[in-house]
């Protein structure tokens, strides 16, 4: 019972920030309660007992996510324009596909009921086997780094994708011969270099 | 609603804070934050964690330490070519255990040959696949952030005037198009 009040809250609580974060017209704002967003659902992970997802949500969408767009923020300003029309198509479009994905819930088996398909493809075998094959007591470890190698390394290889994008389009800044901090502003595309580092 | 709170010269995570009790906070704080990456890091195999919380955890240092004590600081502790290749080492490290288990004639990620009980090898196997997941993980945290975190402060005229009329409408009208002009740098 006192389960079903905690998910109740927290899931109208998600429902309040995501529609602030609608409404929001400073970016700032915007950022901080998307913060406010993934720190509400680790909780809500933490209900339901995923406390590994937990850790990494609350790690990286409440914190490095927001010290990331932040910074991002700072490059690109801080304030949305004001959309020119009222975009009337899109926002039918959202609702009929918002409606189809609730209407394809009907058919989702009972929430938490032991008996759903999720609960008996593979992981009886790692609930019940995994410690004599592993000897590691957190089956999610086991799952993670072992059984489920290969996704693991995708991932891994993900991230690393990903840093080399943004290095490729953000630069490391040490492409241009040292120029003085003052010319700096009057040359803005030419290149990017240590020489302004630190200097605001 | 950010123009008052948030001043542009000061960019988050670029120059050093003069306040003493961030200053010393920060640093008081950080070995407490790295020896709980190191046991978020070895206590997955007990617990929640594992590599990717453990490395977004080591990587929150610098960022931490960047936001006090200027970006230019945290770089002469981790330099941006070292978070960059740390990105690529854990990748090699995780490929690495899965060739080592080829070579050692199982399948590729194939834990159970790296030792003579099987169940040792699967922990040994875990152990190195989640470093190079730490590794991986905080390397493109820090080459992320830095990249972020420089881009603006080297070209330092052209963005600042956009921020200064983004951020603050009342101080000096938002015209986007005389940005480059009207900030002396």
């Amino acid at each position: 019972m006192t389960i079903e009040v905690v998910n109740v809250i927290i899931l109208v609580l998600l429902a309040v920030t995501a529609a602030a974060i609608i409404r929001m017209r400073s970016l700032y704002a915007a950022v901080m309660l998307a913060g406010i967003y993934s720190l509400l659902s680790a909780g809500l992970f933490v209900a339901l007992d995923a406390v590994d997802v937990a850790f990494t949500e609350a790690a990286v969408g409440a914190g490095i996510s927001t010290v990331l767009m932040l910074a991002t923020l700072s490059i690109v300003g801080g304030r949305s324009k004001r959309p020119e029309n009222r975009p009337w198509i899109p926002l039918l479009v959202v609702l009929a596909i918002g409606a189809t994905l609730i209407y394809g819930t009907i058919d989702i088996p009972p929430f938490g009921d032991p008996d759903n398909p999720v609960h008996h493809h593979v992981a009886d075998r790692y609930l019940e086997e995994s410690y004599e094959e592993i000897h590691i007591p957190n089956v999610v470890t086991s799952v993670l780094a072992s059984y489920r190698g290969y996704d693991t390394m995708g991932e891994v290889t993900v991230i690393f994708a990903a840093t080399v994008g943004v290095l490729l389009i953000l630069g490391r800044g040490r492409r241009r011969p040292q120029v003085g901090p003052d010319e700096d502003g009057f040359a803005p595309g030419s290149g990017r270099g240590e020489s302004g580092e630190g200097s605001t | 609603m950010s123009g008052e709170a948030w001043n542009p010269t000061e960019r988050p995570g670029t120059g050093p804070s003069d306040g003493l009790v961030l200053r010393l906070g920060a640093k008081a704080m950080i070995p407490f934050v790295g020896l709980f990456a190191l046991y978020v890091q070895f206590h997955g195999d007990y617990g929640p964690g594992g590599g990717f919380q453990a490395g977004v955890v080591f990587a929150s240092i610098f960022v931490l330490y960047s936001l006090v004590y200027g970006s230019a600081a945290a770089k002469r502790v981790l330099p941006p070519k070292v978070a960059g290749a740390c990105a690529a080492l854990g990748v090699v490290i995780y490929l690495g255990v899965g060739y080592a288990t080829m070579a050692l004639g199982a399948e590729f990620l194939d834990y159970d040959v790296l030792a003579h009980d099987p169940t040792d090898g699967q922990h040994y196997g875990i152990l190195l696949v989640e470093l190079g997941v730490l590794v991986t993980v905080f390397g493109a945290m820090a080459s992320i952030f830095y990249a972020v975190v420089s881009w603006r402060t080297e070209r330092a005229g052209h963005a600042e005037g956009e921020l200064l009329a983004a951020a603050a409408p009342g101080a000096n009208t938002g015209t986007r198009a005389s940005t480059g002009g009207e900030e002396p740098a």
